[in-house]
């Protein structure tokens, strides 16, 4: 094997190629090649390192030291300054806002010193296409154990001591699932992974699948063993290319190398792992409707019980697991029940990978031991709010979850304290928003998606979310009426007691939690016809601001409905008659002479 | 065997039974609109939410088995609150068009606003529309009436194995089509009309012959073919405006394309009343018309002069010049007679069907 001075661990996850990454890489191959240095220093393109934010971004090993907000121009003093003389380039290094002092390695970065990696163990350092690296960490020694050493009676009883609960967003736990299947008599069972990530804003699994496919492919193989299955399927969706493909050379390697297919490792034990491409329905991310659609049917969510552990896939017992609960199994077995729980809550054990962004500085994927609090997160990891504006409220859970209000900041993040505040864990979305968000706005935004991705079997989903946002159209739109709060929320409340599935069942979370918490904003946009945040554009009033308007007639130029008026130097005058509040004019003004509100 | 309590009543119902057929046994009425008992339960419509000791949830009776000991709630003040926002969601995309509604007095979804009093609703809003697209003589559509309970899906599917529709589409614009909205590939069996329980689908035929009024109910069977299904044809002014057939029949209720559809020769001013005489023709240039042909006489002269002209080829050419041809619209007693005739009166073995063509 070749050995290098340096590797070169270069983010090639969807977010820092986006930026560039792979022109840098260029670059840096080609700086690397003049200074003839190519025998020495090599570049690995890893998976989602996590600090989207500062994108592209790069870690060099052995020591470790972090490069930001790469640019081509850059690369060539990069490796002049490290590679040939020795100095590590403080220019790209991470730097604290107020004091300027260059943080070198990554350890010592707030963002990734508050986080503790267990599922994201591999990020950012392996070649997710390479199974010797994943095997050089630990890879597969899990699997052997479980498979050589242990029966299926005590895998499961392993899982459910380690408290771990299932990923996806509901929480159930991992071991009783396991122990229900196995429990079920059958000649065949299924194991199946949730890789169907829908959340907007949410990259969790995305990046797991692609920065390190084989600790799902070992946790599905542990739960093969666990249940006696002979067959699973990974369920990705489509519009995640570099997971299916990255998955889909992980699930070839292993089948070269004998840790799937016939006899896996000598131990007796078969099992299929086959990639089913979902086409492009939030909805098939419900368990019940992913396995219709993998059965080639409607992806449309059915009645439970029958749980998918009594009657799954093409009616046999299934154990049906999301992407992150897969890659918990495998460093549970190899390091027992007892350490899995050593982190986290009395009901939550581990940690949880969240994808934080909104209003925050280091917006990115964390991944964090349950119990840490709201304000851990946004302020120590999160960096705070974006240009000192005051923090407002936190949405978790994706569009099915809840805003969390400035009150519960010291909250212990789990599964239980989430729900008791009006929102949910889900699969770890988590979008600060700070003063210059409406609620009303934000709960629209969520609904607008979970409406359109209603499946249309029952009623209450189907036409109810349909009204909930025609009313809250009403709303920010300044036509809505007495007594709109309150349809909203009986509405609300009927629509997730009646649904049939998940989806259904928390989509009015986002609206009932901003009705909990910010009542007030409501009643400003229904009786005042104001949005207190100056977000909701048709309750907007654009008027110019004397003092400051010196008559540069900027704005008069600008404006599409020739709305301004006003003399060459003269204070100009906005009719709002005519305006169509597009905002032109509080954008052109050089000198803050147009007021909104 | 399984005993539960619903309503405070004890019922022991078969292993496998719902809630729904437990409390149908009580005859305790639960609301359904996509349920039906020969298709498979669907849980859409959220009408049928009961309560459930240790489920924190309504639960759908028609998706639900029952469990021993379990208790059961099928009335409350909540449960009844959430069933009419459910209606009251349904019916805000609804035309609401019962005067001049094919199903008025017929139709699953008035009857429940009716029983609801839901007159004003709460959430007016967008409806769907649609473009009218019926290029068939049998089914009429109006989509907009449709509530996607699934049932005219479920039976294509289930009972009549042809699958000519399904849900397209998701959300709010949810619709039942064809595959890919191509034209439609159907047999007319007009099962799905016969499960439709609102407007959206109805007989093209039956448009404005009638609803409820003066409508008489006649049972029948089919005299199509040798199965013998049930009839019952809806009779108004001596005119049969519908056929239907009723589930507690040997067909159990459903129907062809023939025996729902095929109807019109009843009252059909071509349908031959009196028997026939085939005359010589009186000129030898071209027939102006067939009737020219025949000449009507009554039964008796008719029979005489079958049996003469019967009798005269047989003493003539003998039997085996004589062969019978019978039909599969008569029945099996019938059928008997025929071939008896043939055989033991004429003398020959010269007989069949036409089903065996």
């Amino acid at each position: 094997m070749e050995r290098f001075r340096a590797n070169l661990l270069m983010c090639a996850g969807t977010s820092c190629v986006s930026c560039g990454t792979m022109n840098i890489r260029d670059a840096l191959k080609e700086e690397i090649k003049n200074r003839g240095l190519e025998k020495e220093i090599k570049i690995v393109l890893t998976g989602c390192n996590g600090y989207c934010a500062q994108g592209p971004v790069m870690v060099v090993q052995p020591e470790g030291i972090f490069y930001q907000s790469l640019t081509v121009e850059e690369i060539p003093k990069l490796v002049e300054e490290h590679f040939l003389k020795g100095r590590p380039y403080q220019k790209l290094m991470f730097k604290e806002p107020e004091k300027k002092i260059a943080i070198p390695t990554m350890n010592e970065i707030p963002f990734f010193k508050h986080q503790v990696l267990r599922v994201l163990r591999n990020r950012g350092l392996i070649d997710p296409e390479a199974l010797e690296e994943y095997i050089a960490r630990d890879g597969y020694q899990a699997a052997a154990k479980a498979l050589s050493q242990m029966t299926s009676g005590e895998i499961v009883k392993v899982v459910k001591d380690s408290g771990l609960r299932g990923r996806g967003g509901a929480g159930f736990p991992t071991g009783l699932k396991w122990e229900l299947a196995l429990r079920t008599k059958s000649d065949m069972r299924y194991v199946v992974c949730n890789g169907d990530e829908g959340d907007p804003g949410a990259f969790m699994d995305r990046s797991v699948m692609e920065a390190d496919p084989h600790s799902v492919i070992e946790g599905m193989i542990i739960c093969a063993k666990a249940i006696e299955s002979r067959k699973g399927y990974i369920y990705v969706r489509s519009e995640y290319p570099l997971a299916v493909k990255r998955l889909q050379i992980a699930i070839d390697h292993c089948y070269e190398a004998g840790l799937l297919g016939k006899n896996i490792l000598g131990t007796g034990v078969n099992f299929d792992l086959k990639i089913y491409q979902g086409a492009g329905a939030f909805v098939c991310g419900e368990e019940t409707a992913l396995m219709r659609s993998i059965e080639g049917k409607r992806g449309i969510p059915r009645a439970r019980p029958p749980f998918p552990v009594h009657q799954g896939l093409w009616d046999q017992p299934t154990v049906l697991n999301n992407v992150e609960t897969f890659a918990n199994i495998p460093p549970i077995i190899l390091n027992g029940a007892d350490w899995f729980s050593s982190l986290g809550t009395d009901m939550s054990k581990g940690t949880k990978v969240f994808a934080l962004t909104g209003r925050v500085k280091n917006t990115g994927l964390i991944e964090v031991p349950l119990g840490i609090s709201l304000k851990k997160i946004i302020y120590d990891i999160g960096g705070g709010i974006e240009s000192g504006r005051s923090f407002k409220a936190v949405q978790t859970g994706g569009p099915s979850g809840g805003c969390i209000p400035e009150k519960f900041l010291d909250l212990e993040v789990d599964y239980e304290s989430l729900a008791q505040v009006g929102s949910i864990m889900g699969s770890g979305g988590m979008v600060v928003l700070d003063e210059t968000d409406c609620m009303v706005n934000t709960a629209k935004f969520f609904l607008e998606f979970t409406q359109a991705e209603s499946c249309g079997k029952c009623i209450p989903c189907r036409i109810g979310t349909k009204r909930l946002l025609e009313i809250l159209n009403r709303v920010t739109s300044g036509n809505g009426k007495e007594g709109d709060v309150e349809l909203l929320e009986e509405l609300g409340q009927d629509i997730k007691a009646t649904s049939l599935c998940g989806l259904g069942l928390t989509a009015p979370n986002p609206v009932l939690s901003t009705i909990r918490y910010f009542r007030n904003e409501y009643e400003a946009h229904i009786k005042d016809k104001k949005c207190p945040a100056a977000v909701c554009k048709e309750l907007l009033i654009y008027s110019v601001l004397e003092e400051f308007c010196n008559g540069c007639g900027a704005c008069k130029r600008a404006c599409p409905a020739d709305a301004i008026t006003g003399k060459r130097k003269k204070i100009h005058k906005i009719d709002s008659e005519l305006c169509v509040k597009c905002g032109t004019c509080f954008d052109v003004c050089k000198f803050n002479a147009i007021k909104k509100q | 065997m399984v005993t539960l309590t619903i309503d405070g009543r004890k019922v022991t119902v078969r292993k496998l039974s719902t809630v729904l057929d437990a409390a149908r046994k009580l005859d305790i009425p639960i609301p359904t609109l996509c349920h039906h008992p020969k298709l498979s339960p669907s849980g859409a419509c959220r009408l049928c939410i009961v309560e459930i000791t240790n489920i924190a949830r309504p639960v759908t009776a028609c998706t639900i088995l029952v469990s021993e000991g379990m208790k059961v709630k099928t009335t409350s003040p909540y449960l009844e609150r959430l069933r009419k926002t459910t209606l009251e969601l349904l019916l805000s995309d609804h035309p609401n068009d019962c005067m001049i509604c094919e199903r008025a007095g017929d139709c699953t979804l008035q009857e429940l606003a009716y029983f609801y009093g839901i007159r004003e609703n709460r959430f007016e809003g967008e409806r769907r529309l649609y473009t009218k697209r019926d290029e068939n003589p049998f089914i009429k559509r109006e989509p907009e009436k449709c509530i996607l309970c699934g049932r005219c899906v479920k039976i294509c599917n289930e009972v009549q194995g042809v699958s000519a529709i399904d849900f397209g589409y998701r959300g709010f614009n949810t619709k039942i089509c064809t595959p890919f909205e191509k034209d439609l590939d159907c047999e007319f069996c007009g099962q799905c009309v016969a499960v439709c329980p609102t407007g959206a689908l109805t007989g093209t035929m039956w448009v404005q012959k009638g609803r409820q009024q003066d409508v008489r109910d006649v049972d029948t069977l089919c005299p199509y073919c040798g199965c013998g299904c049930s009839l019952t044809l809806h009779v108004r002014r001596n005119e049969v405006i519908r056929v239907s057939s009723s589930e507690d029949t040997i067909n159990e209720g459903w129907l062809c394309a023939k025996g729902r559809f095929g109807y019109g020769f009843i009252n059909s001013p071509d349908r031959l009343t009196k028997p026939l005489i085939r005359t010589a023709p009186k000129t030898s240039s071209l027939i102006a018309h067939y009737s020219s042909l025949f000449r009507e006489a009554s039964w008796d002269e008719a029979l005489d002069y079958v049996v003469r002209r019967l009798k005269s080829i047989k003493d003539s050419y003998g039997p085996d010049s004589i062969a019978g041809l019978s039909s599969a619209r008569c029945t099996n007693e019938e059928n008997y007679l025929f071939q008896k005739f043939i055989r033991a009166v004429i003398g020959t073995h010269n007989v069949d069907h036409c089903a065996r063509y």
